[in-house]
């Protein structure tokens, strides 16, 4: 008992200030990228393993749904910059395209959501496929680090208690019947929330014979984050968003 | 003719120098071999209407691997009656070529995929196969899953059970199957180092490993020490991350949650740490051909030592509290037990085999650690139950922990990368197997070209395949409702596994 206490006050209080204040990432990590149409060439736009760049009459996009944040398009060139704005969730899949304009946080579905779910976000979350990274990040936001229990937002065991389904993975062939069975048994109206490049688009596993091209296909879809896998402060900066919670992101 | 190539890690050889046996032959040769040793390989390649049958096995006293071959047709007499070690390979030859093991105990799919060469596009619906049942009016069934009540990844269980007790636990995956090596045929192109690394997001380092390994093999590239060594502080990194996430989450099972919450925390903190030197807290795209791709300053080395320092110590203040902690020390005991030589036979690799008192780390038998005097032999007087599993991982948590700080400490001078081509020509009509201890144990690459220099076939065998079957044996006789440590105290892979 004692022992415990003592651990208890050596270990001290380690939740992070995120998202009160800027969350702390890596010097090498790849944020909203800005694009320059200007400089991109055909040989970076044909290098991007998940062709997430597009080039047609002078005006160029990047798919934040494809994109698996890899960096190789700004490697040998200056066309793509990568920042390190992690407010890369959207309520849109046209929001994801990025056409060098910088993001805009937004939160369109907030009012209705708030309406519905009075701040809170119960969530079943259901791995179709794909290399579990997108799942272990989403369960790191339980931990003390992260306490996204603060913001009313948690994971549950069954799909009747939730309102949101967080679908990670291209969604396989595989998993597709189980995948409708889960958003079957959930109450109405509920949301739809797609995390990281293969439940958006089918990521590296786009276009293959095994799976889907992400979960659009098969569900509507709400809230879309990007990464592969998205940062844990990606993550719980579009949830947030999109319960419209009040302790959105800092101040610039 | 010899019975065996030998071959080492990371080597490219003509596939013809593999010898080639009658089937009888090569039957003979693996019933003698593998009671003694791991099988790294098992796998078939098409050529025509036939098949060649590649075994590898690993050959600790030499620092390789040894390799023959046979030829078979749609058929052949199956080994797993002998050697249950072979039984997942054989039910994947199955599935992948259609190839029959004649006699196989338990043919059924595996991934519930197409066929590989394109002869039979009937999808088996996933799931549905012939299971082991039992009948009496005192047993029950429990199934369970692919869809669980917690945040994981996607398996069916199927439990026969006595009142409480559990008889046999069967387990079918596939759910995750996404085409990995269907994809990585015809490679290497833009997308293989990225299909290659995302088999286990949890083992991307271990993953890329082995890929570019490779690539560098078919250039003859030699490492830089100093990449040599900031790949090995980021693979034990790796192990670190795992390793302590999984003894929070086996002490959150047994409810005892001082443990749980700190090792949340602290997995975090060298995740981040990964995430300093990749950008990405798994490490991805950090591995490139020739090195790595961020080199480290000065500074921030001296700076992620000290991290690695404070981690350690409280890393070690949680562990404390759970291994002094009677109760929990109850319910690890004797609970999940699977004997040394159930390991063996069934073929378990890594930290679970090791937990079983198998001595097996590729770090050791492929003569590769750097930092062999880090690595104590875990293996001994290991007792096969949950607290032997929960157990190794605290030690080779402090062993990793030691390498990492060493590396740390003093990184060798020079450059991060070796320059490199950028399209690669692999050799023609080649093999090559490129293994790394990755934190659950032998993760194995094998690639085999075409006389253009292309992949024909890139076999990815994950350590949960081998150990998977470990996790049935382990609930044999077991209450239903220690399912979740022991399943806890492996943490398999799916995505892995169904590839």
């Amino acid at each position: 008992m004692f022992k415990i206490l003592r651990a208890r006050l050596f270990q001290g209080y380690r939740t992070g200030k995120f998202p009160y204040a800027k969350p702390n990432l890596p010097a090498h990590f790849h944020g909203y990228p800005i694009l320059d149409a200007a400089k991109l060439t055909q040989e970076t736009i044909e290098n991007c393993p998940v062709d997430a760049i597009k080039l047609s009459g002078g005006s160029a996009t990047l798919d934040l749904g494809r994109c698996i944040f890899c960096g190789k398009c700004a490697e040998h060139s200056d066309a793509v910059l990568f920042t390190n704005e992690y407010r890369m969730g959207t309520m849109s899949r046209d929001g994801l395209i990025v056409n060098g304009i910088p993001s805009k946080a937004d939160s369109a579905k907030a009012e209705g959501i708030r309406r519905l779910c009075g701040r809170s976000l119960k969530i079943r979350q259901v791995s179709a496929g794909g290399c579990a990274a997108c799942e272990l990040d989403f369960n790191v936001l339980h931990t003390l680090a992260w306490d996204m229990g603060r913001f009313g937002i948690q994971a549950v065991a069954s799909p009747r208690h939730a309102d949101a389904l967080l679908v990670t993975g291209p969604v396989t062939k595989n998993m597709l019947t189980a995948l409708k069975k889960t958003y079957d048994a959930m109450p109405k109206p509920c949301f739809v929330i797609v995390s990281g490049a293969c439940a958006i688009s089918g990521g590296l596993y786009r276009d293959q014979a095994e799976t889907m091209n992400g979960v659009e296909s098969v569900l509507p879809v709400d809230c879309y984050v990007p990464g592969c896998p998205p940062h844990p402060a990606v993550l719980l900066d579009a949830l947030l968003r999109f319960i419209g919670s009040q302790a959105v992101a800092p101040k610039e | 003719m010899n019975e065996f190539l030998f071959c080492t890690n990371h080597t490219f050889f003509a596939r013809q120098a593999v010898p080639l046996h009658d089937f009888p032959v090569f039957r003979s040769l693996l019933l003698r071999e593998v009671p003694n040793h791991e099988v790294a390989a098992f796998f078939a390649v098409p050529e025509q209407d036939e098949f060649f049958l590649y075994a590898a096995l690993l050959n600790p006293e030499k620092h390789g691997l040894d390799v023959c071959s046979t030829k078979v047709g749609k058929s052949y007499p199956a080994l797993t009656p002998e050697l249950p070690a072979l039984s997942w390979f054989e039910r994947e030859l199955f599935e992948q070529y259609r190839i029959e093991p004649i006699g196989h105990p338990r043919l059924k799919p595996l991934r519930f995929q197409s066929a590989l060469n394109g002869t039979d596009n009937q999808r088996p619906e996933a799931g549905a196969a012939q299971y082991f049942t039992m009948q009496g009016t005192s047993v029950h069934e429990v199934a369970v899953g692919p869809v669980h009540a917690g945040v994981i990844e996607l398996g069916h269980f199927r439990f026969q059970c006595m009142g409480e007790d559990v008889y046999s636990l069967e387990i079918e995956l596939g759910y995750q199957h996404r085409g990995i090596e269907k994809m990585l045929e015809h490679g290497p192109d833009k997308k293989s180092a990225f299909l290659a690394e995302t088999a286990a997001g949890d083992s991307s380092i271990a993953a890329s490993l082995c890929y570019h390994r490779i690539l560098e093999a078919a250039q003859d590239i030699r490492i830089p020490a100093r990449a040599q060594a900031l790949r090995q502080a980021a693979l034990e990194l790796e192990r670190i991350a795992n390793h302590i996430g999984d003894s929070g989450a086996l002490s959150g099972d047994v409810a005892f949650l001082p443990t749980a919450s700190y090792c949340g925390r602290i997995r975090g903190d060298f995740l981040n740490i990964t995430a300093e030197l990749s950008g990405n807290r798994f490490g991805r795209n950090y591995i490139a051909t020739g090195g790595v791709r961020y080199d480290v300053s000065d500074d921030t080395a001296g700076k992620l030592l000290a991290k690695v320092n404070a981690g350690e110590k409280e890393l070690m203040n949680a562990l404390d509290l759970m291994f002094d902690e009677p109760s929990v020390l109850d319910r690890f005991e004797n609970t999940g037990t699977v004997s040394e030589e159930t390991a063996r036979q069934i073929g378990m690799t890594g930290m679970a085999a090791r937990a079983s008192g198998l001595k097996r780390d590729l770090r050791i038998s492929l003569g590769s650690p750097e930092f062999p005097e880090h690595l104590r032999q875990c293996a001994s007087g290991r007792t096969g139950d949950v607290l032997a599993r929960a157990a190794i991982r605290r030690d080779e948590l402090e062993d990793s922990l030691a390498i990492v700080k060493k590396i740390l400490s003093a990184l060798p001078e020079g450059k991060c990368s070796e320059n490199h081509a950028d399209s690669v020509v692999l050799p023609a009509d080649s093999m090559i197997f490129s293994l790394e201890e990755a934190w659950r144990g032998m993760l194995v690459h094998a690639a085999v070209t075409d006389s253009n220099g292309k992949f024909l076939r890139y076999k990815i065998i994950d350590p949960s395949f081998h150990n998977w079957g470990g996790l049935e044996m382990a609930l044999r006789d077991q209450q239903i409702s220690d399912f979740p440590i022991c399943n806890k105290s492996f943490n398999l892979s799916y995505c892995g596994h169904d590839l």
